[in-house]
């Protein structure tokens, strides 16, 4: 399993005496699209979590390119984007990116977050201080964030709640171009239809266990509720 | 990398921080209402007692208003997730923790620039008659007090009562460092040399420092992640 981008191997997470993940197991190759779905409380930010390195699993092994994902060579390969956008409000959009390339030890960070900063149509507020921004633009800022040091493995949770079709759009071509240069990407959402254009593989989390594991099923693309009804609860 | 990623830290904490001023616009008022309160306290006509609390009255005055900024330490990084960025990027723990520790002992260095000139000008004293030694003292203090603050500035953190929880943790653990730190620049502002056993205090104030300083690197990761 050595070539596996991510491999979750036997993963409990207790919070006090309740499992949210439950031996959870899987492992995906370079290149791959995993939407992580399940309802709320499933257990997929928690896992998703995990992958990251944010926490700690209470039982079992996470690894990241074939290192243990709090290993700094595997995390230089991480490209996240969490419930928040990540970046600090009183700092400019260029003051941002630019910290992050440098903690990524990008060679030219200034050079890196002027060119994230036109790719994300950010450009012409380079100088303005995040907190002036419209929430549009906090969550393009927040994509540059994570994509600026070109990461092999995309963690995103629910990426596409409350983005605007702009961001949307723009989201969806950068994912599809990561997936082409052989990045890996897991997404925990909700929002099937939009995750189901990218995904190459799904997995079903039910209260915290892996109730479906494998490549999307086709069927997922006419009906999005194909996968609840067929492995889910009832 | 280490050194260009806390740097990296520090510059970021410390830009933010000039831009809204949050917590060294507090931390120097509050040193001034400090200092107003204690010389209602003091007699300020007798100089020798004036002395002898100087180092009391200086200490007690850096160190409440340093906890105003030793409290927004890692609480900056709560708004908008920053911290899962961080943590989430190859920066280390310790290095995340030496970047902030820097930019701590920045603005504490801040608050004793800011405090020792009022101080002399409230208490009509002359502080000024060992500057080298008692930069010395001020320096190793304010990295000791940096260095326990930030560390539970990462352990708080997340608690609720965070602003009570952090001053009631590390005061404890600073006692040692400021019985050193006091005994010295109330000799010092006294206008006395170190000599006989203030050099013992002296030497515990390198070795707190020293030694908190290996413990925190060694520690901080464990405490960020669990």
């Amino acid at each position: 399993m050595t070539g596996a981008a991510v491999q979750v191997d036997g993963v409990w997470k207790y919070f006090g005496d309740y499992p949210a993940v439950r031996e959870i197991s899987f492992h995906i190759d370079p290149g791959t699209c995993l939407a992580l779905v399940g309802r709320n409380g499933a257990g997929k930010t928690t896992l998703l979590r995990m992958i990251a390195g944010l926490s700690q699993p209470s039982q079992g092994d996470v690894r990241l390119l074939g290192k243990s994902v709090r290993d700094s060579e595997a995390r230089a390969r991480i490209g996240l984007l969490g419930h928040g956008i990540g970046v600090y409000e009183e700092l400019s959009a260029f003051e941002n990116l630019r910290h992050f390339a440098n903690l990524f030890g990008l060679a030219q960070p200034a050079a890196a977050a002027d060119q994230w900063l036109e790719r994300v149509n950010l450009a012409q507020v380079r100088d303005s201080p995040v907190r002036e921004f419209s929430r549009g633009m906090r969550q393009r800022l927040a994509v540059a964030r994570a994509f600026i040091h070109d990461p092999g493995v995309l963690l995103l949770d629910e990426p596409f709640t409350s983005l605007d079709d702009r961001a949307i759009a723009l989201l969806q071509s950068l994912l599809a171009g990561a997936l082409s240069r052989g990045a890996t990407v897991i997404m925990s959402t909700h929002q099937l239809r939009e995750a189901m254009e990218l995904a190459t593989h799904t997995a079903l989390l039910v209260r915290g266990k892996l109730g479906f594991f494998g490549p999307r099923p086709l069927e997922m693309l006419e009906d999005s509720g194909w996968l609840y009804r067929h492995y889910g609860e009832a | 990398m280490f050194f260009r990623q806390s740097l990296a830290v520090a510059m970021k904490d410390l830009r933010s921080e000039l831009r809204t001023k949050e917590s060294l616009n507090s931390a120097f008022a509050f040193s001034a209402v400090i200092l107003v309160l204690f010389s209602f306290v003091v007699d300020v006509s007798d100089s020798e007692i004036l002395y002898s609390m100087s180092g009391g009255v200086l200490w007690m005055t850096f160190l409440f208003s340093g906890a105003l900024i030793l409290n927004r330490s890692f609480a900056r990084e709560q708004q908008n997730d920053c911290l899962d960025a961080l943590l989430a990027s190859p920066l280390s723990g310790s290095a995340l923790w030496f970047g902030k520790t820097l930019a701590n002992f920045t603005m504490l260095l801040a608050v004793q620039a800011f405090s020792l000139p009022l101080f002399g000008a409230l208490y009509n004293l002359t502080w000024t008659r060992s500057p080298g030694w008692l930069l010395a003292v001020a320096l190793l203090g304010a990295w000791g007090v940096s260095v326990v603050g930030t560390m539970f500035s990462a352990l708080t953190v997340n608690l609720r009562l965070r602003e009570l929880m952090l001053p009631t943790l590390i005061y404890p653990m600073l006692i040692p460092l400021l019985m050193g730190a006091i005994r010295l620049t109330t000799v010092l502002i006294s206008g006395e040399p170190i000599a006989g056993d203030d050099w013992v205090w002296l030497r515990l104030l390198i070795g707190f420092d020293i030694i908190f300083t290996s413990l925190a690197l060694l520690l901080v990761e464990v405490v960020l992640l669990g």
